[in-house]
């Protein structure tokens, strides 16, 4: 046998997986989506039916409060939890990183324990304004579970990108005179933005697509998922519902490629 | 560059040690004195305390409680690095990569406040000073070593410092740019006037650069002194060994002679001592016929270098000897060659302990 048909014969498992269970699938939803009464026009239904546009609209939204929020906390608390040593530190990074363990119906739950009918902030709110404040079952709370789920994926890359950066360049700034602000607008953050993009995509593919969380709070959430989720169960709508999911796809990965374009030069500039 | 002749602070560092949290002492609390203008090399091997030193008068370390660093007699302790006006440049440059040449090199004239135009200016007469003229508008991954030290020093340059730091600045480049960029450096120092403090582990580049040199060895200072006091009048074993090749010898003093196994060599010490340790360089010993010498040994090794020659010598003293002989002198292995050493270059070490 020679060396290259040895090759071959190697990549043969993984051709016939991605066929059977990636390629497959994916033609056969393509398929679908344009098996409707509009056909092809099945997949403009997403951008031209005002409920499904708005519910488009909503979701991206969500993602991108969800991706930017994240951004935000993960960076404050990955930096000072990289830059610190401190007794409890380590017990402190395992209990910011158990939510990685949770599925979305879990974290769905732990809103609804919080911020539910019976909830604490509900029960708080009550003792001291005497009005139940009840946000769990609705884009809120959705939003609040996007968070906490997301934070543990976007801070283990901040913390490895902390690592990475070198003190000298902050020590050098500080030389020139930059105060505390001016390093990290100059120095830290530019340094940090392959992180960020990298770690931003996650946390906002992971929040276009959830489904369990949203499915744990209320089936009337506006959003993508359970979008597709109520034209295919209960419309059974295949072909729409497989049209929108195409879309969802499409968008996600759309999105993902113009952040990664807007700041490839950034992050070229950094690397 | 004459703008800046005469710019410059004097620095005094008093009883400034530094332990860190985990007890370790990187420096004995040291007093030192900084002329304005002067250059003054802080040398020694890794772990000795020289980059402590530097961060401590640049403010990027605290001294130890006690300690104080005075720029032009005012005490600059308790003020941080963005407010001491210090020029610095580090071993990895620590250039920014998110920005041009030009904008690294005006990054502190912005931060100043200082307006575009002018600081225009002034990055377009730090990138002549510094002969770097062309690649304004480079990214700094798109630079070779030699360029990016350029770049670093024009940084620390251009908010035009009372004090520039040099941290190893040409370690990282290979050793023939290392030469020709120590001379270039060198001409460039002189020319701005600038105090400077520079921490070097090579001798030579302190020997060059250097108005005066600190030798440090574990933490604390060895000898201050002008380049030639420290090659030529050590005061220390440590010292001797440091800087340049030194021949140790270990010997008896009896009526102004060290007594060898390979005769006797006349030293400038009156008194009787049992055990001295005295130091002797290469070049200062001359290869004579063995009939008339005083002091002879057997040639172990010649290396011809091009401009000299080193021969090993054993039997002479208590151990092999190193003799920097002219190109010219023809010896051969195993010769026996007389040593003569006037005994002005033969200088008594204190005794280590």
């Amino acid at each position: 046998m020679s060396h290259k048909s040895f090759v071959w014969l190697c990549l043969l498992p993984l051709a016939v997986l991605t066929v059977a269970f990636f390629l497959l699938p994916m033609v056969r939803l393509v398929v679908t989506g344009a098996e409707g009464p509009q056909g092809l026009a099945g997949y403009l239904a997403i951008l031209s039916e005002p409920r499904y546009r708005a519910t488009l609209v909503n979701t991206v939204l969500l993602a991108a409060a969800t991706t930017v929020v994240t951004l935000i906390v993960a960076t404050v608390a990955g930096m000072f939890l990289q830059r610190h040593r401190f007794p409890g530190r380590a017990v402190l990074i395992a209990m910011l990183t158990f939510p990685l363990a949770f599925p979305g119906v879990v974290v769905g739950f732990m809103i609804i324990l919080l911020a539910g009918r019976q909830g604490l902030i509900g029960d708080f709110s009550n003792r001291l304004f005497g009005e139940k404040l009840v946000f769990a079952y609705s884009i809120y709370g959705l939003f609040l579970g996007y968070l906490y789920f997301s934070i543990p994926r976007v801070i283990l890359t901040i913390m490895a990108a902390v690592q990475k950066l070198d003190v000298g360049l902050e020590e050098a700034a500080r030389s020139l005179g930059a105060g505390p602000w001016a390093v990290q607008r100059d120095v830290v953050l530019p340094a940090l933005a392959p992180a960020f993009v990298a770690s931003g995509a996650i946390a906002f593919a992971t929040a276009m697509g959830a489904f369990g969380t949203a499915f744990t709070l209320a089936t009337n959430i506006d959003v993508l998922p359970m979008l597709i989720y109520t034209e295919f169960t209960l419309a059974a709508n295949f072909s729409i519902s497989a049209a929108l999911s195409v879309g969802l796809g499409i968008i996600t990965w759309f999105i993902l490629a113009l952040a990664r374009s807007f700041s490839g030069s950034a992050v070229a500039a950094t690397g | 560059m004459s703008a800046q002749a005469g710019h410059g602070a004097s620095v005094r560092i008093e009883a400034c040690g530094k332990t860190f949290a985990d007890g370790t002492r990187a420096l004995e609390p040291a007093t030192l004195e900084i002329a304005r203008g002067e250059t003054l090399v802080l040398l020694g091997p890794s772990g000795c305390g020289k980059t402590t030193m530097l961060r401590i008068i640049a403010g990027l370390e605290l001294p130890d409680a006690g300690g104080r660093v005075l720029f032009d007699d005012k005490d600059m302790t308790a003020v941080p690095i963005e407010r001491r006006n210090v020029g610095m440049v580090f071993q990895s440059y620590a250039l920014f990569p998110n920005m041009t040449v030009s904008d690294n090199i005006g990054y502190g004239l912005k931060i100043r406040g200082i307006p575009n135009k002018e600081r225009a200016a002034r990055v377009a007469e730090l990138v002549a000073l510094t002969n770097i003229s062309g690649l304004e508008n480079r990214r700094i991954d798109q630079l070779s070593g030699g360029q990016r030290q350029r770049v670093a020093l024009a940084r620390a340059v251009a908010i035009r410092p009372g004090i520039l730091l040099l941290d190893e600045p040409l370690t990282a480049l290979d050793a023939a740019l290392r030469d020709r960029l120590r001379g270039e450096l060198n001409r460039l120092l002189r020319a701005l006037g600038i105090t400077t403090i520079y921490v070097t582990h090579d001798q030579s580049e302190a020997m060059e650069l250097g108005d005066r040199v600190v030798v440090m060895q574990k933490g604390a200072i060895a000898q201050i002194g002008t380049p030639r006091e420290i090659y030529f009048t050590p005061r220390r074993r440590f010292v001797a060994e440091f800087i340049g090749a030194a021949n140790i010898v270990e010997a008896a003093i009896e009526g102004g002679y060290l007594v060898l196994p390979g005769g006797r060599q006349p030293i400038h010490c009156d008194v009787d001592m049992p055990a001295a340790v005295a130091m002797i360089r290469p070049e200062t010993i001359r290869v004579t016929s063995a009939g008339s010498a005083s002091l002879s040994g057997t040639v172990d090794s010649v290396s011809f270098i091009g401009d000299r020659q080193r021969l090993v010598v054993s039997g002479a003293s208590n151990r092999l000897l190193t003799v920097d002989a002219p190109n010219t002198v023809r010896v051969r292995l195993g010769e026996r060659i007389g040593l003569s050493i006037s005994p002005d270059a033969v200088r008594l070490l204190p005794p280590e302990n």
